[in-house]
């Protein structure tokens, strides 16, 4: 009998089951699986978590204490997730577990030639579905370096799941709490020269021919929350050819810190901000990735990507997260726009269109 | 498209003017005074039209008439234009586009569309619907009848010759009792020359308008459901490869790969005298299959003009050799320099069926259907819109040019005017009278007047002429109109609303960029090479970018040494954006002012993909 699957490396070649990985695994395996170019990692899967939380014999405790919320008292909310998150953080981790972590890290680590900073990311079953946009709701921790201090924040990313926040999001959304898994991504950090997110459909007008890219220098971490304005460019994706970009502030970036090993905010000198974060290179290789996301998932894509400053020129664009656009993709086309079907019909209706009839 | 950064804008309000020039409160050049007793009543503001004529927007086509127009070279837009219009207002009723006004300023030609009236709209659908769709329906056939009827009034031009009255009538013509004698002819042949020429242009407009609808058509539903899209995009997906309006230049490039398979390119070293040339070629082992396949080449393919067969003093290959053998002779040193010569026509091929199949990927059902629907008419219809330039622009206007021209060399001889093409200075009306003149004075024996009437006359009116041209027009005049929408104004001629405001000034243009048509794509650096007219080629040099205020097809042989072109007027249809398009080289179009700004030797950037020209120097 095999062990249980408490670990999954992305380039594992098992499949990218949702149930076990959570929505950000599972898109990572599939990302790697298409060839495309993901930073290694691998999966601390939901069974873990499961394996865990029954051995530590809390589940019951959870469901009793969830009970007893008010959704709109916030201090009975706040009280009941901090003894949650205790319970996950303080109890024992089951050895079969501890250990299936520790060979994975090493194993991970065992392919850089030196000790290589790792980001952690929650990856819970409900996240990410099409239909329920509410990304960012669990956590990411960047950075970290030796098996202890990732090992914990496996731990704090499997206490977010019961953050205030996410309490409330399930109580209003009506999200059972039974059932609830949570797995967790460690994956290697990207040493960021210039980061964002792309968008393979346009969010304003829902053009599909249209690849938005936001791009600001540093980790994405700034863009993704809002921190910066980036540079905002439009390239057109069947034409290949940059058909629009605004030059954001980018008045500050996240970079690594050695100091304090962890992740600092630092303002962008003057010269960096005025000018586009990315050259012509870099958007064709943004454009393309994005294009092979949006093929392989068959929908439009809003990625996440980093460009790494260590990594050789052609070779240095990674792509960090893949998931469905859900504002666009959802919607009905127009039933009959002015020009639909062909021939003399369509010509004179045109025509009348143009004019304003 | 456009390019803008959060930086903030150098300027506060803009001081340019909302409107442009009145042509009434525009003096002509100094010397030029006078020059409307030159042309037509009805081609010129009248001045007691003004108010009629301030309250319309007037756009100059310089496109096709960059340069000052002679009084008989009106025949060109008259016919075109007026034509165009027919086949929108009579023919097929478009229900919201009549034709085009034209008039003439200052020398220089000035257009402004003519608006369906709002009542009239509705009834004109079903009859346009009726007139049109049957073209669409009987597209293969009908064309294919043009080709007959065109070719037949080609013949028939071809058939007329104009030479000077004999001393007496023919012999035979007496004992045989015809009964007429050969000036009567003579008038029936000018106005039959006339007549075949308007016949021809009411020919090149049968088709092209509803080329312009369909593509509109597709155009339209490409915006809609891509909003973003590029004109260019669009202009890829329809156009044409290997089309016949190419075929001039490949027979060049076919007669430069058989002069070095011959071993001939030594007799090319000097290609001004083109019949010693030829001669040489005739003496040289292989070199008769070379001349076998010169003539061969000639017809058709050779009726092809280095202008744009508007003017008369448009110089055809066919009738100045010299002018292909300098081509072939550029092509045998490009092969020598070890040049592919050839058009990348297979990768012109992949590339237009891979945007075509990428932009299908991203519509399904009805979308999908419609799309490929529309793709399939604006294709079947579109190769007219290229082609149709060769066959009246070229070798039917070659054809009349060279008939023209022919007449008034006999009449010069005949001491009306000093110069052997003086007669474009008289209006085609003015000819006719001045034939009568002289057939009269053959036929009563006495000199005719006009030779001691019409040099003087002819040296003034040269006069105003050079005088005109010594200025450029204004680009538009009158107050604007809030938005452009007629079709032909701005699939043709690329006057869209942002290149009016442009024009005034108004754009978010930045000092040394130009703002264009983004009309091939690419990026390209380079020298500029500022080129005015087709006999300054021979300056053109290798890695320069073409700077030009509009560029003919025949263009092509230099466009295998330039890394890019810039026009001052033209869109996407425009014949520039067409070759550059063919050739894979960027291409800015309809900058307004880039020949006038641009300098011969300045470094400039050309962006095919944005529209913007930077000066880099």
């Amino acid at each position: 009998m095999t062990a249980p699957a408490y670990i999954q490396f992305f380039d594992g070649g098992e499949p990218a089951a949702h149930d076990l990985l959570g929505g950000k695994c599972a898109s990572l395996v599939a990302l790697t699986e298409a060839g495309l170019p993901v930073p290694p990692g691998f999966a601390v899967t939901t069974v873990a978590f499961d394996a865990f939380i029954h051995d530590a014999g809390i589940a019951a405790d959870i469901h009793r204490m969830l009970a007893t919320i008010d959704p709109d008292d916030t201090d009975s909310i706040d009280a009941v997730s901090e003894q949650i998150r205790a319970e996950i953080t303080g109890r024992p981790v089951p050895t079969e577990i501890h250990d299936a972590f520790t060979v994975a890290y090493e194993s991970l680590q065992s392919r850089f030639e030196s000790p290589a900073p790792v980001a952690v990311r929650s990856s819970a079953t409900a996240e990410d579905l099409p239909d329920a946009s509410f990304a960012g709701q669990q956590d990411t921790y960047l950075w970290l370096i030796g098996r202890d201090e990732v090992a914990a924040h496996v731990r704090r990313c499997w206490a977010s799941l019961y953050t205030s926040r996410a309490i409330v999001y399930r109580l209003k959304n009506g999200i059972p709490n039974e059932g609830l898994s949570m797995a967790v991504a460690v994956q290697k950090m990207v040493d960021a020269r210039t980061a964002g997110v792309a968008m393979t459909i346009d969010p304003v007008n829902g053009d599909k021919s249209t690849i938005v890219i936001d791009a600001s220098w540093g980790l994405g971490e700034l863009v993704v929350s809002g921190t910066v304005t980036p540079d905002n460019l439009r390239v057109d994706k069947v034409m290949k050819t940059v058909s629009e970009e605004i030059i954001g502030s980018k008045h500050i970036e996240l970079v690594p810190d050695v100091a304090s090993r962890g992740v600092i905010e630092r303002e962008v000198e003057p010269e960096r901000r005025t000018v586009r974060c990315l050259s012509d290179a870099d958007v064709a290789a943004i454009a393309a990735i994005a294009k092979r996301a949006e093929k392989h998932f068959g929908c439009p894509q809003d990625i996440e990507w980093a460009i790494d400053r260590g990594l050789p020129e052609g070779e240095n664009l990674l792509l960090l997260q893949s998931r469905p656009e859900t504002v666009w993709s959802t919607k009905t086309p127009d039933p009959a726009t002015a020009t639909s079907g062909f021939g003399i019909e369509s010509i004179t209706r045109s025509l009348l269109t143009q004019i304003g009839r | 498209m456009s390019t803008t950064t959060a930086a903030p804008s150098l300027e506060g309000e803009s001081t340019a003017p909302r409107s442009f020039p009145s042509p009434y409160d525009q003096a002509p050049p100094a010397g030029a005074e006078g020059w409307k007793d030159l042309y037509a009543y009805n081609l010129v503001f009248q001045d007691n039209r003004r108010a009629v004529e301030e309250a319309k927007f007037w756009f100059c086509d310089s496109q096709h008439w960059p340069t000052v127009t002679k009084p008989f070279e009106t025949i060109g837009f008259e016919f075109a234009v007026g034509c165009l219009g027919q086949y929108n207002s009579r023919q097929l009723l478009i229900p919201t586009a009549n034709g085009i006004e034209y008039r003439m300023h200052n020398g220089y030609l000035y257009m402004s569309p003519v608006a369906v009236a709002p009542e009239q709209i509705e009834a004109r659908v079903p009859q346009f619907m009726e007139r049109a769709g049957h073209y669409f329906q009987n597209w293969e056939s009908l064309l294919q009848n043009w080709h007959v009827k065109l070719r037949a009034t080609i013949d028939e031009m071809e058939s007329i010759e104009f030479t000077a009255l004999p001393e007496k009538i023919a012999l035979d013509d007496v004992l045989s009792g015809k009964g007429t004698g050969p000036g009567t002819e003579l008038l029936g042949d000018y106005d039959r020359m006339i007549a075949l020429a308007y016949r021809a242009w009411q020919y090149h407009f049968e088709f092209l308008n509803l080329g312009y609808v369909a593509y509109l058509d597709l155009f339209m539903f490409c915006k809609s459901v891509f909003p973003r899209i590029s004109d260019q995009a669009i202009a890829t997906m329809v156009q044409g490869v290997d089309m016949e309006l190419f075929r001039p230049d490949d027979e060049l490039k076919k007669l430069a790969k058989l002069a070095v398979k011959n071993g001939l390119t030594d007799v090319f070293a000097d290609t001004s005298d083109a019949d010693a040339l030829l001669a040489a070629i005739g003496g040289r082992s292989g070199g008769a299959e070379w001349l076998a396949q010169w003539k061969e080449s000639q017809d058709p393919w050779f009726n092809f003009t280095t202008g744009n067969g508007f003017y008369a003093h448009d110089e055809y290959w066919r009738d100045v050799p010299s002018t292909p053998l300098a081509f072939i002779k550029g092509y045998i040193d490009r092969i020598h320099a070890g040049h592919d010569i050839d058009r990348d026509i297979q990768h012109l091929i992949v590339e237009r069926d891979r945007i075509t199949e990428e932009y299908a990927e991203l519509l399904d059902g009805e979308a999908l259907e419609t799309f490929r629907g529309k793709i399939g008419l604006a294709r079947t219809v579109y190769p007219y819109v290229e082609n149709h330039n060769f066959y009246i622009e070229h070798w039917t206007m070659g054809v009349f040019w060279r008939k023209m021209r022919q007449l008034s060399g006999v009449l010069q001889a005949e001491g009306f005017w000093p110069q052997a093409n003086d007669m474009f200075y008289l209006r085609r009306d003015e000819v006719r009278e001045v034939l009568f003149d002289y057939v009269n004075g053959w036929m009563v024996g006495a000199p005719a007047i006009g030779p001691d009437y019409w040099p003087a006359e002819v040296e003034r009116r040269r006069g105003i002429i050079a005088a005109l041209e010594t200025a450029r027009p204004q680009p538009a005049l009158n107050t604007p109109p809030e938005v452009i929408t007629e079709p032909f104004t701005l699939m043709l001629w690329g006057i869209t609303t942002e290149q009016i405001q442009n024009w005034l000034g108004e754009g978010d243009q930045v000092e040394g960029t130009l703002k264009g048509m983004a009309a091939s794509p690419g990026i390209a650096e380079g020298p500029a090479r500022v080129i005015s007219s087709a006999s300054q080629l021979s300056e053109v040099q290798d890695g320069d970018i073409l700077v030009a205020p509009v560029t003919a097809p025949s263009w092509v042989p230099v466009f295998g040494k330039i890394r890019a072109t810039v026009t001052d007027i033209g869109g996407m249809m425009s014949h520039a954006a067409i070759v550059c398009r063919e050739y894979g080289m960027p291409a800015v179009t309809g900058t307004g002012t880039g020949s006038t700004e641009i300098r011969t030797g300045q470094l400039i950037r050309v962006d095919g993909n944005t529209g913007t020209v930077t000066i880099l120097d």
